[in-house]
């Protein structure tokens, strides 16, 4: 899967994170092969989420490299990590509650479209007389498209925290494809769901990749996580103890001990 | 009587509100209380008098010639007084604000001196008649004015990619950011936007009393700021309502108990909101993410 350099998305190296004494993150080494669905697992206060806030740049890092498509990735600024390609959702849902469903994905479109203000002023003063202008248009389109394919587009006009919580969910995922990312980080996207809700997340997913975007999931269910993995890497305390395809690590005896007790089955 | 004291009422409102759009559009993006808010309609003003009296300017040209100042002023007090103060003191940008209030009221002083000054007739004063109201020239005018501004940013803050941008960056401006915002910019429009409005504010001020003072603007500061606290913290469409509410009640004070009892209601609401609605009239946007 990762022979090649150029098969490589995401490269972490030996990336390390402390707050105060604590080792969150810990000479973390990483590998994500082009177009898979990687999995990252481990109890809670393991790092999943601090390697998350790493790669987006809502953290800074002490040590280590952040390696995006065979390129550093040493810009800061999070909205130039999602303009490189690099889109996540939040484990407790992050969505602009006042606007509605629709104009929270045309917002994820913000990263590809540059507006002066000079246009802005231009569009307000013209918008009704002339219909709308060709960039917004534009934008809404590529927002509707994306919400027809998370089947949302019924609710689009609704606001957003009118939704239930499982179509926030959803709707975190849309806006982030909305900036059209070719990395997508998915943290604990069926936290809340209902069985039914987290088996149509499964098809979700798995249709995203079939687009072309690399996916790396941070989830605590472990049906998901190994029905639809390509590799799956664990992290305790910080570091990495292994990382394997679902097969290997559901058998790994280091896994099941450190991480899932004794005597629990996968 | 109770019409034309409506009507009174309408023309003061329109004028808070547009001091408090600005107040709470900077209020929305950057949490901030910007101080010199009422200094800005007051340097507006004065542009507009220079204009007028110094350029021989029509009302036209005092209005744009006052728009581009203080939009200027704006981008000025961004990179003045809020951009080089450290984002891990959140009272920092206050007290610099209060800093930029001091230096342009003391520079409207120096050059303009102490005193009101008045300000000339710029529209030609008729009256008009509708059964027992009655309205001039200069009232229609500001009032359009004001009217056709808030629909304007309206429309602005509603259906364009910048307006949802300041709208994001009011709820949440560390997720807006991560969604490629240019938060920074964000700021600097906001504030410009927010000036223009209140340097336009300013000379219709000017126009419609005759006469403007140095110290001005603290009284408008303190009037926007009761307009934003009723609407609801970085609540547009809140400000725009609760100005010309806050007009009309001073106004029908003023007229049925008297003038001196007109600043007394305006504070009491105050104490009223603070005590029982501290969201305001009409919500918050920006309480919640907070």
């Amino acid at each position: 899967m990762s022979e090649a350099g150029n098969s490589i998305s995401l490269r972490a190296d030996k990336l390390t994170k402390r707050f105060g004494g604590f080792y969150a993150l810990k000479d973390f080494d990483m590998d994500v092969a082009k177009g898979d669905i990687h999995a990252v697992i481990g109890p809670n206060g393991a790092g999943k989420t601090t390697f998350f806030n790493l790669v987006t740049g809502m953290l800074p890092a002490d040590s280590g490299r952040i390696t995006f498509e065979d390129e550093a990735i040493d810009d800061p600024r999070p909205s130039r990590r999602t303009m490189r390609g690099i889109a996540r959702t939040f484990q407790n849902i992050r969505l602009f509650g006042q606007m509605t469903v629709l104009e929270n994905v045309m917002l994820g479109r913000h990263c590809r479209a540059y507006l002066s203000l000079w246009k802005a002023l231009r569009n307000t003063v013209l918008h009704r007389p002339l219909g709308e202008a060709e960039e917004e248009r534009e934008m809404r389109g590529h927002a509707l498209e994306i919400l027809d394919f998370l089947g949302l587009s019924d609710e689009r006009h609704a606001k957003a925290t009118d939704l239930s919580h499982g179509k926030q969910r959803k709707l975190e995922l849309a806006r982030a494809l909305a900036t059209d990312p070719r990395l997508l980080l998915l943290d604990e996207p069926a936290a809340g769901m209902n069985p039914h809700e987290t088996e149509e997340l499964d098809d979700v997913i798995c249709s995203v990749r079939d687009r072309g975007i690399t996916i790396i999931l941070v989830e605590h269910d472990m049906n998901l996580v190994m029905g639809i993995s390509d590799r799956v890497t664990v992290l305790n305390f910080g570091t990495k103890i292994a990382e394997g395809a679902p097969k290997e690590i559901q058998d790994d005896p280091t896994v099941i001990e450190a991480y899932l007790g004794e005597d629990v089955s996968l | 009587m109770i019409y034309q004291q409506l009507i009174n009422g309408l023309m003061l409102g329109a004028s808070y509100s547009l001091v408090a759009i600005g107040y709470t559009l900077i209020f929305g993006v950057l949490g901030l209380l910007y101080f010199a808010h009422g200094e800005v309609f007051m340097v507006g003003a004065f542009v507009g008098l220079y204009l007028v009296i110094h350029a021989g300017a029509n009302i036209y040209m005092a209005l744009l010639g006052a728009t581009i100042a203080t939009a200027c002023l704006g981008v000025f007090a961004v990179f003045a007084a809020v951009r080089p103060v450290s984002k891990d003191y959140p009272l920092a940008p206050l007290i610099s604000t209060i800093g930029l209030t001091i230096v342009l009221q003391n520079i409207a002083t120096y050059i303009f001196g102490g005193q009101t000054v008045a300000f000339p007739e710029t529209i030609e004063s008729i009256l008009f008649h509708f059964g027992p109201v009655t309205i001039s020239s200069v009232q229609i005018f500001t009032l359009a004015v004001a009217i056709v501004l808030m629909v304007l940013l309206w429309l602005f803050i509603e259906n364009t990619k910048m307006g949802r941008a300041i709208r994001a960056t009011a709820e949440n401006h560390e997720t807006a950011a991560l969604l490629g915002v240019n938060v920074n910019r964000v700021v600097l429009v906001t504030f410009i936007l927010a000036s223009a409005i209140a340097g336009i504010a300013g000379v219709l001020d000017g126009v419609k009393n005759s006469a403007i003072s140095p110290f001005m603007g603290l009284q408008v500061a303190i009037k926007g700021l009761v307009v934003m606290l009723l609407g609801g913290l970085g609540n547009v469409r809140g400000a725009m309502v609760a100005g010309i509410l806050l007009g009309m009640i001073e106004i029908l004070t003023a007229a049925y108990l008297g003038s001196s009892m007109r600043d007394f209601f305006t504070f009491a609401i105050l104490i009223l909101i603070l005590l029982y609605r501290p969201t305001g009239l009409f919500g918050t946007r920006t309480i919640e993410e907070r």
